[in-house]
């Protein structure tokens, strides 16, 4: 943890929010596409940060969040036919709801066990998925209509299949996600979360709770998570089972060690990264993830503590 | 009549344990252990490698359960709250080994504790004076510290808790000749300024140089306590419980 002047790190922050508000009206239109993507999965790296990076509490399991938020938002829509706020509202109660219980049981555990504990109460939930085809629509997904992806103002509305409006929307959760995670960190909350993970027995001698705190973080993880994963259904329109199995709690690790585990900006760079290697190498070759591997490699032996980790400890001791 | 939490010499018991029993699995490490500290003195817990001093102090933390006995601090019973709950009643421990948030500043390190008990700049100030090296070190991250410093922070740190009573366990371990003298003159500052503590020592003379009372720990039972005045007149003790002196 770093000693930044607060206005030092808010004028960071609000220059990337700047910069990605700017690439709107630059890109063309595929990667205008694929940034929007990129935003709402930085969120959900985001949300892994919380409690990989702070905490220090590796989790296979995230998946789950991202899915529950992702299904929550989408069956609201598809089974209910219920409007996208009310939508976004259910995916994002069903993530934490669901990060309270696998807290409470979860928590009991640490280390590898912690791990393991995650990993399997996510496959229940992907199974869960499976099991209950004639909802989830299984293994196939179900896209959510587009005339239910709108946003309706009295006599206005927003259609979130527009290229610029989700564009937008992404970068306006992805925006509050990250000026929610600065001022969380920043507090006296995310001081105490680094001491847990410097040392949870030091912290609880200090006379901290350390339990309730892990508890309140795995629920804030498991909410951005899930507003993540609401976000995606609605912006893109599609919930499916992939992306609640156990690949997609291994891709929000994979970003955020690459981006740099407890800094604020690390996951959106983790995510940008693997996102521009796939797309740039599959272009070449078919062998692209033999080129994504050696590019890992090498990130691994240059930037040991991920890109703006590594990049914090030499240079910049101020980056949050 | 003596009041509850009053010895029988007329002085006010700061803690005091009685028949504490402590496993470790099924290896029983304290067996029925009793103590008394007193308010405002020292008292020294000595013994060999694996006699259960830091046993002792980790069941009064909390952090080792114990399965009979009792552990009263100014009367009030410690055992069965959680271990967060210890430190808030009014015990500070400083663990052999330091155990800081290296990642964090010095300043970070002291805000923590600060923050613990919803203590102020005024707290703060009073440590600061207490450990005027820290003051020059505060963008200093802890990890970087040398060990002697690392030693006042953690003491600094625990201090942040305005504690009754302050658990210090091998405080001058692989320390140099300089620091292990301030290390000293610290604990008899803050025995001058009321803190009640406990010191698990090695070395006989930092017992006899800063000790009230020494508790002579052998196989998790406390075996004899005498003053340092009994016992710098006849060192038997030591050279019976220790093998040394």
């Amino acid at each position: 943890m770093s000693e930044a002047s607060p206005a030092k790190a808010y004028a960071l922050h609000l220059g990337v929010i700047a910069l990605l508000f700017a690439l709107s009206f630059l890109l063309p239109e595929y990667y205008h596409g694929l940034l929007a993507r990129i935003m709402v999965l930085a969120v959900f790296a985001m949300g892994y940060n919380m409690l990989f990076g702070y905490v220090g509490l590796l989790s296979l399991g995230h998946a789950m969040f991202f899915g529950a938020g992702l299904y929550g938002a989408g069956l609201a829509v598809i089974q209910l036919g219920w409007n996208v706020p009310a939508a976004f509202a259910v995916g994002l109660g069903c993530g934490a709801v669901l990060a309270l219980i696998i807290g409470l049981l979860a928590l009991r555990t640490t280390g590898v066990a912690f791990m393991i504990v995650t990993m399997m109460f996510a496959q229940v939930f992907y199974l869960l998925i499976l099991y209950f085809a004639v909802w989830t629509g299984g293994d196939q997904g179900q896209v959510v209509p587009q005339p239910a992806r709108v946003l309706n103002f009295g006599a206005t509305s927003l259609d979130l299949t527009n290229p610029t409006v989700r564009y937008m929307s992404a970068l306006a959760l992805f925006s509050l996600v990250l000026l929610v995670t600065l001022a969380t960190v920043r507090s006296r909350y995310g001081r105490v979360l680094v001491a847990i993970r410097e040392n949870e027995e030091r912290t609880k001698m200090l006379g901290y709770d350390t339990f309730s705190n892990k508890l309140i973080a795995v629920v804030v993880s498991g909410a951005i998570c899930a507003a993540s994963g609401a976000a995606y259904a609605l912006l893109f329109g599609y919930v499916g089972s992939s992306f609640a199995s156990v690949q997609y709690s291994i891709l929000p690790l994979l970003w955020v060690l690459l981006g740099g585990a407890a800094t604020t900006l690390g996951p959106l760079i983790g995510t940008l990264f693997m996102y521009y290697v796939i797309d740039v190498t599959s272009g070449y070759t078919s062998a692209y993830l033999l080129i994504v591997g050696v590019a890992l490699i090498l990130l691994v032996l240059f930037f040991p503590k991920g890109i703006l980790g590594t990049i914090r400890q030499r240079w910049l001791g101020w980056l949050p | 009549m003596i009041e509850a939490n009053m010895t029988e010499t007329g002085k006010t018991q700061a803690l005091a344990i009685s028949g504490l029993d402590c496993f470790y699995g099924a290896v029983q490490v304290l067996h029925g252990l009793d103590l008394v500290l007193n308010k405002g003195e020292v008292l020294c817990l000595f013994g060999r490698n694996g006699a259960g001093k830091t046993t002792a102090l980790k069941a009064i933390m909390g952090l080792v359960p114990s399965s009979a006995g009792s552990i009263k601090l100014a009367g009030r019973e410690l055992t069965g709250l959680p271990a967060h709950d210890v430190p808030k009643a009014g015990v500070a421990y400083v663990p052999q080994g330091r155990r800081l948030f290296a990642e964090m500043t010095v300043a970070e390190n002291i805000e923590i504790g600060l923050m613990a008990r919803g203590k102020g700049k005024a707290v703060r100030e009073n440590v600061l004076e207490l450990f005027p090296l820290l003051r020059q070190r505060l963008r200093q991250r802890s990890g970087t510290l040398s060990g002697g410093e690392q030693q006042m922070l953690a003491m600094a740190r625990a201090l942040c808790l305005e504690p009754q009573v302050l658990l210090l366990d091998e405080p001058t371990e692989g320390l140099m000749p300089s620091m292990i003298a301030k290390i000293r003159e610290t604990v008899a500052m803050l025995r001058d300024m009321g803190v009640s503590t406990i010191l698990v020592e090695q070395r006989v003379d930092a017992v006899l140089s800063v000790a009230d009372r020494v508790c002579f720990i052998e196989n998790g039972r406390n075996r004899e306590t005498v003053d340092v005045a009994d016992l710098r007149a006849d060192p038997s003790a030591v050279r019976r419980y220790v093998g040394v002196g």
